[in-house]
This record gives C-alpha cells, structure tokens and sequence, in this order.
C-alpha cells in the first residue's frame, strides 16, 4: 500500500515541476505578448490618425502679380516662386539641411539659409553649405480660375517644363 | 535595533507622531544615518550634485507656479508668455528664475559628470549610478528641449524644426519618430501639446524616480568616501 502511494507520488511530483515550469513559462509568454501587444498600440496611438494641418496644395495668386526673372518667396506656404523668361516654376523654401525657412538675397542673387549658411542657386541647385540635396522643385500648375496653384507634397525633377501663361 | 525603532502597527496608528519619527529610520539609506565630517567637505564634490538638486528643485517650484498662467496652445502659449512677463505680479521674476536655473542645471549637471570622471568615482562599485547619472543627463538635455519650444516664439519655433530634423536624418526609424514625437508632419499645435506634457509631467516625474535611485545608491555604494585608489 505504501508502495504504491509513493509510486503513485513520484510521478505527480514530476508532474508538479513540470507544471510549475509550463506556468511560468505560460506567465512570461504571455506578458511578453501582451507587453509587444502594448508597444504595437502604444506607438499606434501615439501617431495621429487624423491631422488638421493646412493643406499641401496652396493658391499662389495670380501670374501676372510675378515680374519676369523674379524669385519670390511666400512665407506662409514656404515657397519660392520663380519667374523666368520661359515661365514659372514653384520652389521648396525649406532648406534641405535642418528644415529652416531659405530665403531669396536680390543682391547676391542667391538663396540663402540664415541657420547654417547653405546658399542655393535659384534653380535649387546648391552653392554652399551643409545642405545635403538641392532645394526641390515643386509640383505647379495653373488653376480653372487662372491662379497659379502648387503642390508642396509632390516634387519632380528640376528644370522640369515651365509653367506657361 | 528594528523592534525599538518599529513599533507596533496599532501603536502606530494611535499616535502617528511615532511614525514621523521612524522617518530618519525609514529613510536612512536617502539620508545617511551617520555622515563623517570629511565628507561633507568642498573638495570632494564641489557639492555640484547637490547644486543639480537644487536647481531642480527651482525648477519644480517655478513650473508648477508658470503652469498656473500657461496655456499650451496657439496662439495663447505666446500670449501667457507675454503676460507673465508684463502683467503677472512676480511673473517676470518667476519666468527668468525658471529660465536661469534651467541652463544652470544643464552647466551643473555637466560639471558634476566631469567632477565625477575626473575623480574616478564612476569605478566599483559605483558603475550603476554612472549609468543612473547619465540616464539623468540625458533627462536633464530633454527637459531642456522640450522646455524650449513652450514659450512659442519664433526661436522655440525654428529651435525645434531644427531638432525634429536632426531626429528625422536617423537611418530607417527617424521619419516616424519625429512624426511620433511632433504629432505631426511639423511643428504646430500637437507638437506644444507634446511637448508640454513631456515637459511639464512625464520627464519630471523620471527624473524625480531617478534621482531617488541616484542618492539611494549612492549611500549604498559607500557614500561619498573617496575610492580607495589601487597603487599602480
């Protein structure tokens, strides 16, 4: 009878650690889960599903408001825009390097950066400075109403066609 | 020692002024029980961690008091940072003592990591608390930024453009922490919301954990005792 007992007990204490070790490993398995399932909600929650930021596409004004072979910044889009014989083209103000707002220098007939001093041809090209790319040109168009209208979301390729008038 | 210091709970209960005397007990490895007088002295420390201490506690006191007036929105973050210039009473005084002590702590911070360093106090067994402190440091650098752009002016402005640029140049994640960080695309009314809370409530509250684990460990670690340097 006592020998069966303790038959009976050896294998229930193997059974027992192996318990023990399936539940910790349960446990941690599953905090593991629900820790990577909080850092999955966490970041999701932390980027904004809806933004109320103004809108890429901006209203430039009319064409002829723009004297030929001018370069005229709009602070309030960040814009260049650039008339030249052939035609307009629309211009990225921000400067390539740390996101400071360039700024067109008549006398110098450059575009200048007052950060870190990067200066840009007023084809975006650069001259000098820690800007790593070329200020990009940007998506322009003329509207139905005959406004000059610019996407700041979309580049193309520089000396992209001209916008004709 | 324990049972005569540690009375019992409902005695406790009774009379809690028994509490507040077991607080030296309680607190002892904060606060040193027993401290030897040439620990105390200048030349140990310059006592610049205990200046950081202070300066922050300026900075709890001074922001609470700021947060009274601040709104942290467009345009009234601006406007409240005009009014406690010009209108509060003491406003002006606050603000520059919050301003001030900031970039004291940032000095003093650094100069305690360099006392620290040049003393060799970072050794065994204090290798915890060297990275406890520069866990600190780096708190201290964000508290810094994030405190920057509260005022809403054109440098706060640019200052964190600039900021959340370097961030985005980051191979692969860096785009999407400066869009986590902002709350967007650029620097507008969620990224002051952000920043603000950053500011105002979670980097504080780390720093305040952190800095419990900071003198907590030091005492552990022998306090301020010089290291006792191996002959070459």
């Amino acid at each position: 009878m006592a020998n069966e007992k303790q038959k009976t007990d050896a294998p229930n204490e193997a059974v027992d650690l192996n318990r023990r070790q399936f539940f910790v490993k349960m446990g941690a398995g599953s905090l593991a889960v629900a820790g990577l399932g909080g850092c999955v909600f966490g970041l999701q929650y932390l980027a904004p599903s809806v933004l109320y930021e103004p809108s890429p596409i901006v209203n430039a004004g009319r064409p002829e408001h723009y004297p030929i072979d001018s370069v005229t910044l709009d602070p309030r889009f960040g814009i260049f825009v650039v008339r030249l014989q052939e035609g307009f083209y629309a211009l990225s103000a921000v400067c390539t390097h740390l996101g400071c707002m360039s700024v067109w220098k008549p006398e110098a007939g450059v575009i200048a950066c007052p950060c870190h001093g990067s200066s840009f041809q007023r084809d975006g090209s650069i001259i000098a400075g820690p800007a790593p790319r070329p200020l990009p040109w940007l998506k322009m168009w003329l509207g139905d109403d005959g406004n000059l209208m610019v996407d700041r979301a979309i580049m193309v390729p520089s000396q992209n066609e001209y916008v004709r008038v | 020692m324990n049972k005569s210091v540690n009375p019992p709970a409902e005695h406790a209960f009774r009379n809690p002024i028994r509490v507040l005397a077991r607080w030296r007990e309680e607190f002892k490895e904060i606060f040193a029980a027993r401290v030897h007088e040439s620990q105390l002295g200048f030349r140990l420390t310059w006592y610049l961690g205990a200046l950081t201490l202070g300066c922050f506690s300026i900075q709890l006191i001074t922001g609470i008091l700021l947060m009274l007036y601040y709104h942290p929105s467009i345009p009234q973050g601006y406007a409240d940072m005009k009014d406690l210039q010009f209108v509060v009473s003491s406003g002006v005084f606050l603000r520059n003592l919050h301003r001030w002590s900031a970039h004291a702590m940032v000095f003093l911070v650094f100069a305690h990591m360099a006392k620290v360093f040049y003393r060799g106090a970072y050794r065994p067994p204090r290798e915890l608390n060297w990275v406890v402190g520069v866990c600190l440091l780096l708190l201290t650098i964000l508290l810094s930024y994030t405190g920057y752009l509260l005022p809403w002016d054109q440098l706060s402005y640019w200052g964190t453009t600039v900021g959340s640029h370097i961030m985005s140049s980051v191979p692969v994640v860096g785009d999407k922490s400066s869009f986590i960080l902002l709350g967007g695309h650029g620097v507008n009314a969620n990224a002051l919301l952000r920043f603000y809370v950053l500011h105002a409530v979670i980097l504080p509250l780390a720093v305040i954990m952190l800095v419990g684990l900071h003198l907590w460990r030091l005492h552990k670690d022998g306090g301020m005792h010089a290291v006792p340097t191996e002959k070459p």
